[in-house]
């Protein structure tokens, strides 16, 4: 049990150390959603080893990046953010029945509350964009995570580029 | 609940109808003692304060033990209470020989004089027939060999630390001339797990970390709590199916209720002083603003309209004024403005950010994280003056303030991907800084008032 134990904690500190690259890799795995749910359709996109249409999987794999990343304090969508939020316009008018959640996130040197703020700022930030380009409000809602949910784990100016952030998550 | 008595010596020896005496003070001739303690001394010349175990006219058990057992961990609580404040040198109750209950009201003050100590905590226990127990606790000025003080406290044995702490409060008031502070609770959120994933509890304990108690079981982000003037009740933001918002917990019921359905974020709740308003933030199309809504529900007041993020806002004590934090200028500063939102003023000019804003329960100072760098906790007057910086850390934030307005507590993170949170402690001159043991990692701690 101690031997598996330590095993698991060394593949977590391989996973966290892959997540501290400059950018994320383009084709992330996809979130475990609703795996554990044997009676409900899944949600991970995932039928046997096919992609289904429409789905987070199918999402993560067709656009250029789920994510837009800001600079600190800012909440600004620059041409990077602009091409990343356009593929993921591309895919949403290819599949106009899904919805999406805009998640925002900060880096951890904020003050809590104001983090939650601030991520509200993001999250709504590229919601606008998605909006201004033609996709309907009533297929996005935002939720801000402020500094609560780290996506790097260092505490260096990298990890902190990669958690301010704010994420497109398909729901179904 | 804790029935606070006040004793003459003949009640040392009548055990009976302790609740039919009055409440009253001692001798007013014997209370011109010589000894202080002045919370505002940054030296080192802390008081030495002797606190022997507290003998029991008889040795009989309770359901916390026996009332002999009792006797030596109530001396160890006041003087690990005493210790904590930093400003006594407390000696005992181990390496200081056990009293008589003779003892309790004729102190041997020659022996106490040769061991240097300058005061000294003396009481009792003893069960009383109604399962309650009896706490006597006497201050004596041991230079001018007169009485200070003297209270006793009758509770459920189960509530001894309660006698404990209000003994160590009767001891720190008579002493400093501040009101008391140790009978007190915290909230806070207790975490753990992995920094990617943390698991966010509300948690309470004693002001002392003793008595932990989980409130929600981690499966939702649980964040910023604040209890209720009467502490029947905490609001917090809670993450309860992915949707964050402001629920009001009642600890007696373990039932908790939404404050405002709002499609929008809301967060950053606030008691006002008379528990009967809630102050948040919520965020609307990405621009924060400070509203108010009854504890009851209804239409929510909007306070601020500012296109920047206002958020963060503390009542003053008599509920008439606000302050909070807004970026409004560019990044955060402090604000204060009358609870309807009128008369905005900024009061931060240092240079840096000021952040989590929380108005003092005596109203005369409020504390801040000030970033700039390190994140650290300051205080300054509602009006902007008198800055102090407090601490010195890499990450420490939002301060609360302790019942009687002179300790703040806060918590400190520490850097890197094994990162971690815990409650610290600091005075108002800086000086006295130290940990709170918790079970977990802690964060978001409030402080809430003085217990009855």
């Amino acid at each position: 049990m101690a031997n598996l134990s330590a095993k698991l904690f060394v593949a977590a500190g391989l996973l966290a150390a892959a997540g501290c690259a400059k950018k994320p890799p383009a084709d992330l795995p996809p979130p475990a959603v609703g795996t554990d749910q044997g009676t409900t359709a899944p949600t991970d996109g995932t039928v046997g080893n096919a992609v289904v249409p429409g789905s987070q999987q199918d999402f993560i794999a067709s656009v250029s990046s789920d994510t837009v990343y800001f600079d600190t304090d800012m909440y600004d969508i620059d041409a990077e953010d602009r091409a990343t939020l356009d593929s993921q316009i591309a895919w949403l008018q290819r599949y106009p029945q899904a919805r999406v959640t805009l998640e925002g996130h900060a880096d951890e040197r904020g003050t809590r509350e104001y983090n939650l703020a601030l991520g509200d700022r993001r999250a709504n930030a590229a919601k606008n964009y998605l909006v201004t380009r033609g996709i309907s409000a009533d297929r996005i809602s935002t939720i801000s995570y402020g500094k609560e949910r780290p996506k790097a784990l260092g505490s260096d100016e990298a990890s902190w580029a990669q958690n301010r952030r704010a994420v497109t998550v398909i729901i179904g | 609940m804790i029935r606070t008595l006040a004793f003459t010596a003949a009640m040392l020896v009548a055990t009976p109808a302790l609740a039919q005496l009055e409440v009253g003070a001692p001798d007013p001739a014997q209370q011109q003692g010589g000894l202080s303690v002045d919370v505002t001394d940054t030296s080192d010349n802390d008081l030495v304060i002797a606190v022997p175990r507290l003998p029991t006219p008889q040795a009989q058990p309770t359901p916390a033990g026996s009332t002999d057992t009792l006797g030596n961990q109530i001396a160890e609580v006041i003087a690990t209470d005493l210790r904590n404040s930093g400003l006594f040198r407390p000696r005992g109750p181990n390496g200081v020989r056990a009293i008589s209950m003779a003892e309790v009201t004729a102190p041997a003050f020659p022996e106490w004089r040769s061991s240097n100590a300058q005061a000294l905590v003396q009481g009792f226990v003893r069960a009383g027939g109604d399962g309650n127990i009896t706490v006597g606790c006497y201050l004596y000025d041991v230079a001018l060999g007169s009485e200070l003080t003297r209270e006793g406290f009758v509770v459920q044995p189960r509530d001894w630390r309660r006698a404990a702490h209000k003994c160590a409060d009767a001891i720190y008031a008579r002493l400093t001339g501040e009101s008391p502070f140790f009978d007190s609770r915290i909230a806070y959120i207790a975490e753990s797990g992995p920094k990617g994933a943390r698991i966010k509890r509300l948690a309470i304990m004693d002001s002392d970390g003793a008595n932990h108690r989980f409130i929600t079981n981690g499966q939702s982000i649980a964040l910023t709590p604040r209890f209720s003037p009467d502490y029947k009740s905490i609001v917090y933001l809670s993450y309860l199916n992915d949707r964050p918002r402001i629920f009001i917990y009642d600890i007696a019921s373990g039932k908790q209720r939404l404050v405002t359905e709002s499609r929008n974020q809301t967060i950053a709740p606030r008691f006002s002083p008379d528990g009967r308003t809630i102050l948040y933030a919520m965020s609307v199309g990405g621009n924060t603003d400070l509203y108010s809504i009854s504890v009851n529900g209804g239409t929510p007041r909007r306070l601020t309209n500012s296109p920047g993020i206002d958020v963060a806002g503390s009542y003053s004590p008599d509920g008439r004024r606000i302050v909070f934090e807004s970026d409004r200028s560019g990044g955060q500063q402090l604000y204060v403005m009358n609870a309807d939102g009128s008369n905005q003023q900024r009061i931060s000019f240092g240079g840096g950010r000021y952040a989590t804003p929380e108005w003092s329960p005596r109203g005369d100072l409020i504390a801040f994280t000030k970033i700039a760098g390190n994140f650290r906790i300051g205080v300054m007057t509602p009006s902007g003056g008198g800055e102090r910086l407090l601490t010195n850390s890499w990450q420490d934030e939002a301060p609360t303030w302790s019942p009687n307005g002179r300790v703040i507590q806060f918590f400190r993170t520490t850097q890197g991907r094994g990162g971690r949170s815990s409650i610290w402690q600091v005075d108002l001159t800086g000086r006295n800084e130290r940990k709170i043991p918790t079970h977990l990692d802690g964060s978001d701690p409030t402080w809430g008032p003085l217990l009855p």
